[in-house]
């Protein structure tokens, strides 16, 4: 366990970064620290592997003080990933990740052995061991940067900002990934971000700081967004935070009609009289969702319905997903339904396949039974 | 004849070529050159580039260092080894010959140092210092490797400036190319005097040549800018603007 105990850190111009920060971090969770620029998460981040040294206070793991070692022996126990990556230029993939055991004396051809493993496991080709960071992209430098961190197998994890400078699509697959890595390796991971969404999408458990350091508040993220302590934690955690809360209720209790499907090609005569309401899905040969028909598109349609006529559809809610971030929660279904254009959303299983149709109100009157049944956070 | 082809003539003449009589030959007056060239350059190197890694390293007095060295580049050599002889006598003249010349060439050596460090991203030096290297460490195996193509260009710029500024050796009675350029203007032949100027010029050519295919193979591939496919790192947008200002 990471132990901050009444930490401080005063600079000598007199600025307050941290302000008797007190914080008990879990074992084999991931902790994120989110706040505005200036609410001291990324000082706080550092004084675990003392890149900064606390003013007063001290950090604890598993109950010894991490001044109690060398700064150098401390970091090469603890993973360390940052913005950019920070990968060394002049080294190979496969040499950036072995860099760590390396530096704790580990033969060279293990070492590089299991760098390969890890390139696999943060799900990179081994193509890249050869390259150099300059020939990777964004995304694929952070992988390795995670890799990296991972190679001298530490417990502990420190995560500062390693998404924030990728485009939100990479971001969502890298976010994923990390997920996925932790349902396996079981890391504490302590994760700095100034964006909500990524906290309350990685985190066990959230803590929000004000500018000036100070905690506003340390809740799992569901707790969080159901009862932020004060106006600026509910300020901070957004408007939406209503909608946003439908992500941790799971989507069970939401019937999943059946809906009106026409495979790709059929024609439109046929299709016409195959509507529901108006609409229908039109699907592949594995039953997956391509788009959308309604009656007015189909009126324009001469012959076979061709994947050009369709109406591109919404999100989808996938029903059994056994991994995977917001899949099967309320929100994604309430989302699959109001991004549907016509107004139902698909839901669809494990491989993809159109299992039937959700609508909103159905979402909201299982919101309702949820609450009365109290499993909704207050 | 024309003044071309009386030094072609000249650089063609088998005499010229060798040691006879105790006049010096080409092949002895380049190597006299190359030796005086390479004992500054070593010098040079051996003050430079210690000092301007841990100032690189350490950001600490690096305006004061470097202006206080930059000056230097405006003393003038010939001026100084002369100075010199006269202060330490004739018998020195090595020594004061290789002084003036690490005058001219440590400011060099020491802003391409300074400059390869600084500009290597602060964010590979905070992640090496994060995954646990020593202060050492991440100035061996991080901050140098990545600071050669700038080191380099310097160490080219200080051997050509040295190679050209070599020539005042004639001066003080120790050879090397510069010999031909003295005399010959000393004599009045110009065709003499123009041929040592090309061979300097030639043996500059030469010498940056070679540093420059070892400076190709010494260089990790990583920071070669041609090979990298995708929009510039951060790492050469670092370097750039600082390899045109040495």
């Amino acid at each position: 366990m990471i132990e901050f105990q009444s930490v401080t850190k005063r600079y000598p111009d007199g600025t307050v970064a941290v302000d008797a920060l007190d914080l008990a971090i879990d074992d084999g969770k991931i902790t994120v620290l989110v706040g505005p620029s200036g609410c001291g998460k990324t000082t706080s981040l550092r004084m675990v592997n003392r890149m900064v040294e606390p003013s007063e206070g001290a950090v604890l793991i598993d109950g010894e003080d991490v001044r109690a070692q060398s700064s150098s022996g401390l970091r090469r126990g603890i993973g360390y990933v940052i913005q950019n990556a920070g990968l060394f230029p002049h080294r190979t993939v496969l040499d950036n990740v072995a860099t760590v055991p390396v530096l704790n004396g580990a033969n060279k051809t293990e070492a590089r052995t299991r760098a390969a493993e890890l390139l696999e496991v943060v799900g990179l080709d081994p193509a890249f061991a050869k390259r150099y960071p300059a020939q990777l992209s964004g995304g694929q430098q952070q992988r390795v940067g995670v890799a990296r961190a991972l190679a001298a197998d530490p417990p502990v994890l420190l995560m500062d900002e390693p998404f924030s400078a990728v485009d939100p699509v990479v971001r969502d697959e890298l976010q994923a990934e990390l997920l996925r890595l932790q349902a396996e390796l079981g890391k504490t991971i302590v994760f700095v971000t100034h964006d909500i969404d990524e906290a309350i999408k990685l985190g066990d458990k959230v803590a929000v700081l004000r500018v000036g350091g100070r905690l506003a508040q340390y809740d799992t993220p569901s707790a969080l967004l159901a009862g932020p302590v004060d106006d600026f934690v509910a300020s901070f955690v957004g408007r939406d935070r209503g909608y946003r809360a439908l992500t941790f209720l799971p989507a069970t209790g939401v019937p999943v009609d059946p809906v009106a499907s026409i495979a790709l090609g059929t024609p439109a005569a046929t299709a016409r009289d195959r509507l529901t309401d108006g609409w229908a899905v039109v699907v592949d040969e594995q039953n997956r969702p391509l788009g959308w028909v309604s009656d007015t598109i189909l009126s324009t349609v001469e012959a076979e319905i061709q994947a050009g006529h369709l109406a591109s559809g919404g999100s989808l809610h996938v029903v059994d997903a056994e991994h995977a971030g917001n899949a099967g929660s309320l929100r994604n279904a309430l989302d699959a339904a109001l991004s549907s254009p016509s107004g139902v959303g698909i839901a669809v299983d494990a491989s993809g396949a159109v299992v039937g149709g959700v609508k909103a109100d159905a979402v909201v009157a299982a919101l309702a039974q949820a609450r009365s049944a109290g499993e909704v956070p207050t | 004849m024309n003044l071309f082809q009386q030094i072609f003539a000249w650089l063609t003449d088998p005499e010229h070529w060798r040691t006879t009589l105790g006049i010096a030959g080409i092949p002895q007056r380049v190597g006299e050159h190359l030796q005086y060239t390479g004992l500054a350059v070593l010098v040079s190197a051996l003050i430079a580039v210690p000092l301007g890694a841990w100032i690189g390293h350490t950001g600490r007095g690096g305006t004061v260092v470097v202006g206080l060295v930059n000056s230097l580049r405006a003393l003038p050599e010939l001026g100084l080894v002369i100075l010199l002889v006269l202060a330490l006598g004739i018998t020195y003249a090595v020594p004061a010959l290789t002084i003036a010349l690490v005058v001219l060439g440590v400011p060099v050596l020491l802003a391409g140092t300074y400059a390869g460090i600084r500009n290597v991203d602060r964010s590979v030096v905070d992640a090496a210092r994060g995954m646990g290297m020593t202060e050492w460490e991440i100035l061996l195996k991080v901050e140098l490797p990545n600071a050669l193509p700038l080191m380099f260009g310097a160490l080219r710029a200080a051997s050509l400036q040295i190679i050209a500024t070599v020539a005042i050796a004639a001066q003080i009675s120790l050879g090397g190319l510069g010999r031909y350029v003295i005399d010959g203007f000393a004599f009045r032949e110009f065709d003499q005097m123009a041929a040592g100027a090309i061979l300097i010029a030639a043996l500059a050519i030469v010498v940056e040549l070679v540093l420059t295919g070892v400076q190709w193979l010494v260089i990790s591939p990583g920071l070669r800018k041609a090979r990298t496919t995708r929009v510039k790192s951060t790492q050469q947008r670092a370097l750039e603007p600082a390899s045109e200002s040495t």
